[in-house]
């Protein structure tokens, strides 16, 4: 693993928050290309396992980059990442509201909304099939994420009974 | 002939009950620690039904605005909800209360992953719960492609960011630099 650059890694990330349409989900595939692959800190099967963790833990979906700043530098990678991935947006909404933004429906507002959508739906399926690819190294892990899909698909189940599933599966060596 | 509405849906506005940062922080503390798979249900159980603070429309139009911002969903609406209650105070304490409980569960998760997490028990569970995680998000995608059914042209932009960022692993900022202009004149164009 190379030493990791944590000004470098904030400005990324700080850069990255601003492209966060539609949650953090939508710039995982850049998060992971950047810390895994362009610059080896982290391996494809840590990324995925901070990742699930995350899930299975009460608050904001966000918070899963906490956990990737902790596993690169500790203490201070998990402050920067945290601080990069929410101070830009927090500073943009402040002006939203400042500026007294009160009306989304707006036709401007719409267009953007209806135009970032489809950019976030191709972002989050990205992100789905990156974890997908260092989660699922067995055909048993791979029908685990397709039966996953289909019962989040079919039923209202909450996530977390699912994610404690899959522990227990994997426990219990099935997988 | 409707009923008539409670006078305070109307005032709201511009007369918002005064609500300390202390509450606020402790809300939002309370919501993000009771948000398994996923904060915004919670908030809305909190802010809406049992404390009242907003209407279901004010928390309908703040989440429009929170999903327009770039950024965490829940993170933008804590700070305008704030804000609007007791100011650039109340902003910060509706943000810290947040993620500063889950901040500190997931260092605790980070520790116990870095002495624990070699462990073969651990590391067959951690393989069951990455590939549930894998279908959750694949399953949020799939989910939202229920939006695009009207234009054959939001397909396009969808298939396009998919393939240049999941497939071909460009980089973000140049993909979505490079798709959302057009995409949000194109959804310009076809606004009714």
């Amino acid at each position: 693993m190379d030493r990791v650059d944590l000004p470098a890694l904030g400005l990324h990330f700080a850069l990255l928050s601003l492209m966060a349409i539609g949650g953090v989900s939508s710039i995982l595939p850049d998060m992971q290309r950047y810390v895994v692959e362009a610059n080896h800190w982290l391996s494809p099967k840590q990324f995925a396992d901070a990742y699930a963790l995350a899930q299975a833990a009460p608050g904001p979906n966000m918070m899963f980059v906490t956990l990737v700043g902790w596993q690169l530098a500790g203490w201070a990678g998990a402050i920067v990442a945290t601080l990069a991935i929410v101070g830009p947006p927090i500073l943009l909404t402040m002006g939203a509201t400042r500026l007294n933004a009160r009306n989304p429906d707006a036709p401007l507002g719409r267009a953007i909304r209806g135009g970032l959508g489809p950019i976030a739906i191709g972002l989050t399926l990205s992100s789905g099939w990156i974890l997908a690819q260092s989660a699922d190294h067995s055909e048993r892990t791979a029908l685990l994420t397709l039966l996953t899909i289909v019962l989040m698909l079919r039923t209202r189940l909450n996530p977390v009974w699912l994610i404690l599933a899959g522990a227990i599966a994997g426990m219990t060596g099935i997988l | 002939m409707p009923p008539p509405q409670p006078p305070i849906d109307n005032t709201r506005d511009t007369d918002a009950p005064k609500i300390g940062p202390l509450a606020l922080f402790l809300a939002f503390s309370q919501l993000a620690m009771s948000g398994f798979g996923g904060v915004l249900p919670w908030a809305h159980r909190t802010l809406v039904e049992r404390k009242g603070w907003l209407t279901q429309r004010e928390f309908v139009d703040t989440l429009a605005l929170g999903q327009l911002l770039p950024g965490p969903n829940i993170g933008n609406m804590a700070v305008m909800i704030g804000y609007r209650f007791s100011g650039y105070a109340g902003a910060a304490a509706a943000f810290t209360g947040l993620v500063a409980g889950p901040f500190l569960l997931m260092i605790a998760a980070g520790l116990a992953y870095q002495a624990y997490g070699a462990l073969p028990l651990v590391q067959q569970a951690l393989s069951g719960m990455s590939a549930v995680a894998a279908g959750l998000v694949l399953a949020t995608g799939l989910k939202m492609t229920s939006t695009l059914k009207r234009h054959s042209r939001s397909w396009l932009f969808a298939a396009l960011s998919l393939v240049g960022v999941g497939a071909l692993r460009w980089p973000l900022l140049a993909v979505v630099g490079g798709l959302a202009p057009f995409a949000i004149a194109a959804a310009w164009r076809e606004r009714d």
